[in-house]
């Protein structure tokens, strides 16, 4: 059997690679899809930690969070789309209006 | 354990105002089916009334402690109190969102309906006794929140606020859902008695997987409430978002977040406040310094009252960080000043402003005094109160804060508190002197005081000003706003 540590580790590797990719990608889509990584990273955590507690609050909250998460991405996604309709582009860094 | 999916009356009762309105919410949604001419007349009446209808589970349930479903949700003296300053914010927004949303062609009722929403996600949160809840109703106000910055669709700046907040705020939920997780881990449950008493019992308080998570929570949660260093969102979001919904999220949003952070940190990790003190002492005073040193060198009206909302973010958690009663009811207190005097700031940019979101700048408002003595003494009033001076609300809110923070010994935060006021003066009283002392531009049309944006006006300043020569039954309302201890 796995030992819950190696999930864990895994998890706080893949919540840390969803921080870098935000911080350093400049397309809204990738780093949005940086932001879908550090929910399941806290998901494969709560459902470790779950298995590891013999207890279902964790594998409950797999499912809100399944559920949140594609509530965001249906707003993300026509937030993105608006914007590409009246300007053609979706560069974070063309998105200057205002100072960022 | 009951496992009947059947809501109990009792169950509902803790929820009622969240219920009312998410159920009033959809009632507009559904009114969409009608004429458009009659929907949207309908649509601001109904979200008044599902507000004024929240009262009522608020006087059932007053003060006592309950809780339901099965320990998810609870509701005590702060939850009623946060719940009351929410339900007033939402009502207050209506106010001046009938003219404004006119003026900006954004009169469609959907509008009203994610107000609602997001004000039902508010409540929700002040009511969680469980990080679920928390992590639900965050959501719940923020999608929210994002579709509503993005309100004005066609509009780049609206667009790029709405992205901004989109990947800021989700980013910061992630935080905040990995946080949880680790507690989750740490503490080997996700109900806060439940890991009160685990870091009581077991002495899970010195383990490091918990006190990372605590202070993942807290990252999550600071940045909703515009706290340093979580704040880079603030400025482009208040400024490109319509004048009317960065009122309501200044405030609601605000609000909410300082109840989750009370609730979760005073009860869930009320026995490691010594842990977690300084960190929020260091928060609160940077937030203070950035919010008022960055406001002085703002030209727009919107992103200068983005700093100050920043500034009073630092001044509510300095009642948080005292970490006492007196703190929780001082922040009580805090917010319900804070809400009549921003949103009335606000209902004056709004009243001032152009079609397309122009005459933002500090200089459009020279000698408005002579276009409109009404929204300018008004707008002095709200001016005075947001720099704490007498005899204003703004000036109390500060005063309860300060001695909260006194009590818990945290002299050099309250000195720090009362310096940036001193350069918060500077910046607010640079728009009363335009206001007043300026000749306006000579195009400049009078600006008649309309309907009701010209209630909600009267009815801010006529509040801020009442909180701040009487103060004395507010305060005794806010001394109840007790957590419950589980």
């Amino acid at each position: 059997m796995v030992p819950t540590a190696h999930y864990v580790i895994l998890s706080a590797l893949l919540f840390t690679t969803g921080v870098v990719g935000v911080l350093v990608r400049r397309n809204p889509i990738i780093m949005f899809m940086s932001i879908e990584l550090m929910l399941n990273s806290a998901n494969l955590a709560f459902v470790a930690f779950a298995r590891h507690l013999r207890s279902l609050d964790g594998q409950v909250f797999v499912f809100i969070v399944m559920a949140v998460a594609a509530a965001e991405v249906a707003v993300g996604l026509a937030i993105i789309v608006a914007i590409f309709r009246t300007r053609a582009t979706i560069d974070v860094d063309e998105l200057n209006v205002m100072k960022w | 354990m009951n496992h009947s999916f059947v809501p109990k009356a009792a169950d509902m009762l803790v929820v009622g105002p969240e219920t009312i309105v998410a159920a009033a919410a959809m009632l507009i949604l559904l009114a969409e089916l009608m004429p458009a001419r009659i929907s949207k007349a309908a649509a601001p009446w109904i979200a008044a009334l599902g507000l004024l209808a929240s009262f009522i589970p608020m006087t059932t349930t007053g003060i006592s402690v309950r809780t339901g479903f099965s320990g998810m949700v609870v509701t005590d003296g702060f939850a009623v109190l946060m719940k009351a300053v929410l339900a007033v914010t939402g009502l207050l927004t209506i106010g001046f969102s009938t003219h404004y949303i006119k003026r900006e062609d954004l009169d469609r009722a959907e509008y009203y309906a994610l107000v609602l929403f997001a004000i039902s996600g508010m409540m929700l949160m002040a009511s969680s006794a469980n990080l679920i809840m928390v992590f639900l109703s965050l959501e719940i106000l923020s999608i929210s929140l994002y579709v509503l910055s993005g309100f004005a669709r066609t509009q780049p700046r609206s667009q790029e606020a709405s992205l901004k907040y989109f990947l800021l705020g989700s980013f910061a939920s992630a935080f905040l859902l990995y946080g949880i997780a680790l507690v989750y881990g740490g503490a080997g449950t996700i109900s806060l008695a439940g890991i009160a008493n685990a870091i009581a019992s077991e002495g899970a308080a010195r383990n490091p997987v918990l006190l990372a998570g605590a202070g993942l929570i807290a990252v999550g949660l600071g940045f909703k409430v515009a706290a340093v260093p979580f704040q880079m969102w603030t400025p482009d979001v208040y400024e490109g978002a319509p004048s009317s919904v960065t009122a309501f999220m200044s405030v609601g949003a605000k609000a909410a977040g300082f109840a989750a952070l009370a609730r979760v940190f005073l009860t869930a990790f009320g026995d490691i406040k010594v842990d977690w003190m300084p960190a929020l002492w260091a928060v609160a005073a940077l937030t203070m310094i950035v919010g008022n040193v960055v406001a002085v060198a703002q030209t727009d009206i919107k992103r200068m009252l983005a700093y100050s909302s920043i500034a009073h973010a630092g001044y509510i958690l300095v009642g948080l960080a005292a970490a006492n009663q007196a703190g929780v009811s001082a922040l009580v207190f805090y917010l319900a000043a804070y809400l009549f005097m921003n949103l009335g700031a606000w209902a004056v940019v709004i009243l001032a402003g152009r079609r397309g979101e122009a005459g933002t700048e500090i200089d459009s408002y020279n000698g408005l005094f002579w276009r409109n003595p009404g929204a300018a003494a008004a707008m002095g009033v709200f001016m005075f109160a947001l720099a704490g001076l007498p005899p204003t609300g703004g000036f109390m809110a500060k005063f309860y804060v300060f001695s909260a923070a006194l009590q818990a010994n945290m002299v050099g935060l309250v000195v720090i508190g009362a310096l940036t006021s001193l350069v918060s003066v500077y910046y607010y009283a640079r728009v009363t002197v335009v206001m007043f002392m300026r000749d306006p531009e000579p195009d400049a049309a009078p600006i008649s005081t309309r309907g009701l944006l010209g209630v909600t006006l009267a009815v801010t300043a006529a509040a801020t000003i009442y909180l701040g020569v009487l103060p004395g039954q507010l305060f005794q309302l806010a001394g109840l706003a007790q957590i419950a201890r589980p």
